[in-house]
């Protein structure tokens, strides 16, 4: 992928502005999350306002990011890697919007818990510790897409799996929980919940991740098994 | 989600250059040229100014054989009989009547529309009335004009407006049913809709005839074109796909063009 400069200036800034963006917007969803994740472990009611507003501003970005790429489609018509970027980047902010939205949905539920006045959270510890591989892997794919690794967007797919473990063995635990105490079945149905939104933000990294790999390749690996994400022959470096 | 693409070793060529190398004087044109052209699909060669693309292109129908000192070298083999249209022995008024060329600007002759088109079928013999009235409509019909002009076919053609005489033009090439249609940037004169219906008509031209296409507009090759060749400095940098070409070009020098980033 060449990193010359474009004849036009102005398409060049157009460009470097839409791709800044994300990386903002994604750094907003990960504060986002991360102060989801402490509500869930300490009932802080300031922060779960917090959230929701930043969703606010999150969804503000999608709908100005989404526009941006459809100035640039016409009145540049971009191609090649150009193009590439665009399509990736209009999906990939759809994706960071619903990691958002997850995150409101944590906030939320974590509100619902400690507004029953429990004190006591079953697998809380597990959860906190599903979120916070989540972040990570949020993170680590933004990272990605600023250097272009389609190697590390490889690996972060692959990793998507532990979230998904995590998240059944924490089911299983809660099942057996609720079995010996049926009267935290509302608690626990949160916690389900706090626990499906954290396995959904993995999957949203991992869309993301997909698209990293469409931007450096060209290659659709959605839908795919992994041994067929490879480099094609003769792909751009 | 796209058709996918059929092998390439499985489409029938019309006609394939190989190691072809043109001089004008001394200056190197071209140099080394392998490129297949594939039957009945749309070939767009791009690539800035001076890269060679309309050199290759004329190489076709012999063009440069009407300037002295200008040489070539290697071949154009056309197909099915696997001709060489660049041997010496092959005469170069033949080699027009199997290739037909549009132009730039559109430059029909001083004459009426029916005897633009009827010129080149009188020169190949044919002089019946009602033939050439038959073969005269097939053409026009077949460049999208006769809808335009059958009330006026006795108008001198520089009445039309840019795109009808462009279109005329084509009509003129397509009248003495050529196996190959040679474009060279065959829209640069005209308007946007002119040349939408120019690209239209490209779309419908190329069931029945092979078409090579130069063009300066990038966006027309990525729309009209099954192929594309990118071409730098006379050489052949890049031929694949369209497709390929304009979402995930192999060679860098390609992708910088295609970009936008070419300086």
């Amino acid at each position: 992928m060449p990193h010359s400069e474009h004849l036009s200036k102005q398409y060049d800034s157009d460009l470097e502005d839409i791709r800044s963006r994300v990386l903002q917007m994604g750094g907003l969803v990960e504060s986002q999350i991360l102060a989801a994740i402490e509500c869930f472990g300490t009932g802080n009611y300031d922060l779960m306002a917090q959230v929701t507003d930043t969703d606010r501003r999150v969804n503000s970005y999608e709908v100005e990011i989404d526009d941006a790429c459809t100035h640039v489609i016409a009145k540049r018509q971009p191609a090649a890697s150009d193009l590439r970027l665009i399509m990736a980047v209009s999906k990939i902010v759809t994706d960071l919007e619903r990691t958002g939205d997850e995150a409101e949905k944590i906030a939320r539920m974590a509100k619902n818990i400690y507004d029953r006045g429990r004190l006591q959270i079953p697998r809380s510890a597990d959860v906190r510790h599903a979120g916070q591989l989540a972040v990570a892997m949020l993170r680590r794919v933004l990272d990605a897409m600023a250097r272009l690794d389609a190697g590390e967007a490889e690996r972060i797919i692959a990793e998507d799996v532990a979230i998904d473990d995590e998240f059944r063995g924490i089911v299983r635990q809660l099942v057996t929980f609720v079995m010996e105490d049926p009267r935290t079945i509302s608690t626990v149905l949160d916690i389900v919940w706090i626990a499906k939104a954290i396995e959904r933000i993995g999957d949203h990294a991992k869309n993301i991740a997909e698209q990293v790999i469409y931007i450096v390749h060209g290659t659709d690996v959605r839908h795919t098994a992994r041994e067929d994400h490879g480099e094609p022959d003769g792909a751009p470096q | 989600m796209a058709d996918p693409k059929p092998a390439l070793e499985s489409l029938p060529l019309k006609a394939h250059a190989a190691s072809l190398n043109f001089h004008y004087g001394t200056f190197q044109a071209l140099k080394k040229i392998d490129m297949p052209i594939y039957d009945k699909r749309v070939t767009a060669l791009i690539g800035p100014s001076g890269c060679g693309k309309s050199t290759f292109l004329r190489c076709f129908n012999r063009m440069h054989d009407l300037y002295p000192g200008n040489r070539y070298e290697g071949e154009i083999r056309l197909h099915p009989d696997n001709v060489n249209l660049l041997d010496r022995a092959v005469d170069p008024i033949e080699v027009r009547m199997r290739l037909s060329m549009v132009f730039q600007k559109p430059n029909p002759f001083p004459k009426t529309i029916f005897e633009n088109i009827a010129y080149g079928l009188r020169v190949r013999g044919l002089n019946k009335r009602a033939v050439l009235e038959e073969k005269v409509e097939e053409a026009l019909r077949g460049a999208a004009l006769w809808n335009e002009v059958k009330d006026r076919l006795h108008e001198q053609a520089f009445n039309l407006s840019g795109g009808q005489q462009q279109r005329l033009c084509i009509a003129r090439a397509l009248a003495t049913e050529p196996e190959i249609l040679l474009f060279d940037e065959p829209t640069s004169a005209l308007d946007p809709i002119a040349t939408a219906s120019i690209e239209e008509l490209i779309a419908e031209l190329k069931q029945k005839v092979t078409i090579l296409i130069v063009t300066h507009n990038m966006q027309q090759a990525a729309r009209v074109s099954d192929f594309t060749a990118y071409m730098y400095l006379g050489e052949l940098i890049e031929f694949g796909w369209t497709d390929d070409i304009f979402i995930k070009p192999k060679n860098p020098q390609t992708e910088a063009y295609i970009t936008g980033r070419f300086g």
